[in-house]
């Protein structure tokens, strides 16, 4: 390959495709050709066809873009990264956070706060759990690295409020336990995958 | 002689009336229509369906503050307006709106006045209507208002010659001026419209007919792209309002009058009465002016004068010479 083919820097011109047009005339008598041509092909109805075409399709094909958005939402990814969520364990309702403090080690923009300590059975229990969202960045690591999917991110994209901390506050976040039955399982960032099953191996025990 | 003054008098009342309320509800109806079109909803959200919308459209106008610029010429800032509305309704007064009809043992012609000279009245005062823009421009001290009212000068000037040319072919077929004749002269089915025998004067008339009404491939007075809003800039409120009312009651008229003309005016079609055709006629020359506004982009200025005086205005020559020859 020579020096030349890398000079050449028009690289894009080669996938351009020039219209077959008709050269514009010069003269008064092609001049008048082309609008004669122009005018009894009847193009301008075109654009009349295609127009009442859509509207057809939007009336009567139920093809209405619109959505009325504080009534009617579209729908989010599963994978979308809202405001937080804490889960409950289905069986007992209690939460699922063991308190190992994880998130709070990963979270790059250190907007996690927990506070441990021992309750009367000596089991582990969160005391006091913050998440700064003036300072998190919506990363997914706090989901990914928690080893209970007990903190995940919700589809809860309105963050509209009159405090910040109305988001965060532990038990607010907490699943209700009047709804625990209507829980869903996070399927995003961090979730146990569809094929799990397949990739379980035994544990080597040879040694 | 003083039953017909009342009776005048109150036929120029409904008649004002019941148009300006069209009027509004054409902004509603071409809201609706160009957002199905986009396969949008429009207004849905005041009222059913969006539909008092125009009252709060209206509340908003009114109680909009009343706004002068300082350098702007204030008598005829504030009458230019008016001639907008009031010549779009005063053309509205010869044109036959709904045949003859009964109304508590009293036979009513609803039209205001059957002037001999109806159709070149309507014409004339259409006409007129251009000071209305052509004032408020130059009275606004806003160079955008001075373009504005330039192309109006230019265009409304060029485009009467095409619209007055185009109906002069139908004329000398029917031989009159009254537009109750031309409505009579078209009696009895589809086949006996003068659209068949003028195919050409009709599409000239629709073509100006766009260009008087300034809608769309020809609104080039206030076209937002290039001077804002034209001879409107400095307007707000209720003056504006009647620039818009004036508009629409010119779509209105200018239904009308190709219905009237072209279409066999209010004469029974099929089953359908002869009141509710022509209601359907102007419904659809409506339509098609918002039709043809979602779908056709503006022209150039020089366009629209190639267009009028290189092509419009020697077709309509040539028709009614080969009508002269003809007929």
């Amino acid at each position: 390959m020579s020096l030349d083919n890398f000079k050449d820097r028009n690289a894009g011109v080669q996938n351009y495709r020039l219209l077959e047009l008709e050269p514009t005339p010069t003269t008064g008598w092609g001049k008048f050709k082309q609008v004669l041509i122009r005018s009894v092909k009847l193009e301008l109805l075109v654009g009349l066809k295609v127009t009442i075409r859509e509207m057809f399709k939007a009336l009567f094909g139920g093809q209405m873009h619109t959505t009325k958005y504080p009534f009617e939402k579209l729908p989010i990814s599963p994978r979308y990264r809202a405001i937080h969520e804490m889960k409950r364990l289905l069986e007992s309702g209690h939460y699922r956070c063991i308190g190992c403090g994880l998130c709070e080690k990963i979270c790059i923009a250190n907007c996690i706060r927990i506070d441990t300590r021992y309750d009367e059975n000596q089991r582990k229990e969160v005391s006091d759990y913050t998440i700064n969202l003036g300072r998190c960045i919506f990363c997914g690591y706090c989901a990914e690295v928690c080893p209970e999917l007990a903190i995940v991110h919700s589809g809860r994209y309105e963050t509209a409020s009159e405090q910040r901390a109305s988001f965060t506050d532990f038990a607010d976040m907490l699943t209700p336990l009047d709804e625990l039955k209507k829980q869903k399982e996070f399927p995003g960032f961090g979730a146990v995958s569809p094929n799990a099953d397949e990739n379980i191996k035994k544990t080597p025990l040879a040694y | 002689m003083s039953g017909f003054i009342i009776a005048t008098v109150i036929k120029a009342i409904v008649v004002l009336a019941i148009i300006s309320a069209l009027a509004g509800f054409g902004t509603y109806i071409e809201r609706k229509i160009l957002a199905f079109i986009q396969r949008r909803l429009g207004p849905m959200h005041v009222g059913p369906y969006g539909i008092l919308q125009i009252a709060a459209d209206g509340i908003k106008l009114f109680t909009k503050e009343d706004f002068i610029p300082s350098g702007a010429n204030r008598l005829i800032f504030k009458i230019a307006p008016l001639i907008t509305a009031a010549t779009a309704f005063i053309a509205l007064a010869a044109v036959p709106l709904l045949p003859e009809f009964h109304l508590f043992g009293i036979t009513v012609r609803p039209i205001v006045a059957d002037l001999n000279i109806g159709l070149l009245f309507v014409i004339a005062m259409m006409g007129v209507g251009l000071y209305g823009p052509l004032l408020a421009g130059m009275a606004q001290e806003n160079k955008w208002g001075i373009i504005g009212s330039a192309r109006t000068a230019i265009q409304f000037l060029s485009y009467e010659v095409v619209t007055g040319l185009s109906l002069l072919a139908p004329i000398m077929l029917v031989g009159s001026l009254s537009l109750i004749d031309f409505n009579n002269y078209q009696a009895g089915g589809i086949a006996n419209w003068i659209v068949w025998k003028q195919p050409l004067a009709f599409i000239l008339f629709l073509i100006s007919g766009f260009a008087e009404t300034n809608r769309t491939p020809f609104d080039l007075l206030e076209n937002e792209a290039e001077i804002i809003a034209g001879y409107a800039t400095e307007y707000s409120g209720m003056r504006w309002g009647m620039f818009f009312i004036g508009e629409y009651a010119n779509m209105i008229t200018i239904g009308f009058l190709a219905s009237l003309v072209f279409l066999g005016g209010f004469n029974p079609l099929w089953i359908i009465p002869g009141a509710i055709a022509i209601v359907l006629k102007v419904s659809f020359f409506f339509f098609l002016m918002l039709w043809v506004r979602s779908a056709w982009p503006h022209i150039r200025p020089d366009q629209l004068m190639w267009l009028c005086w290189k092509v419009l205005m020697p077709l309509a020559v040539i028709n009614i010479l080969i009508t002269g020859l003809v007929a």
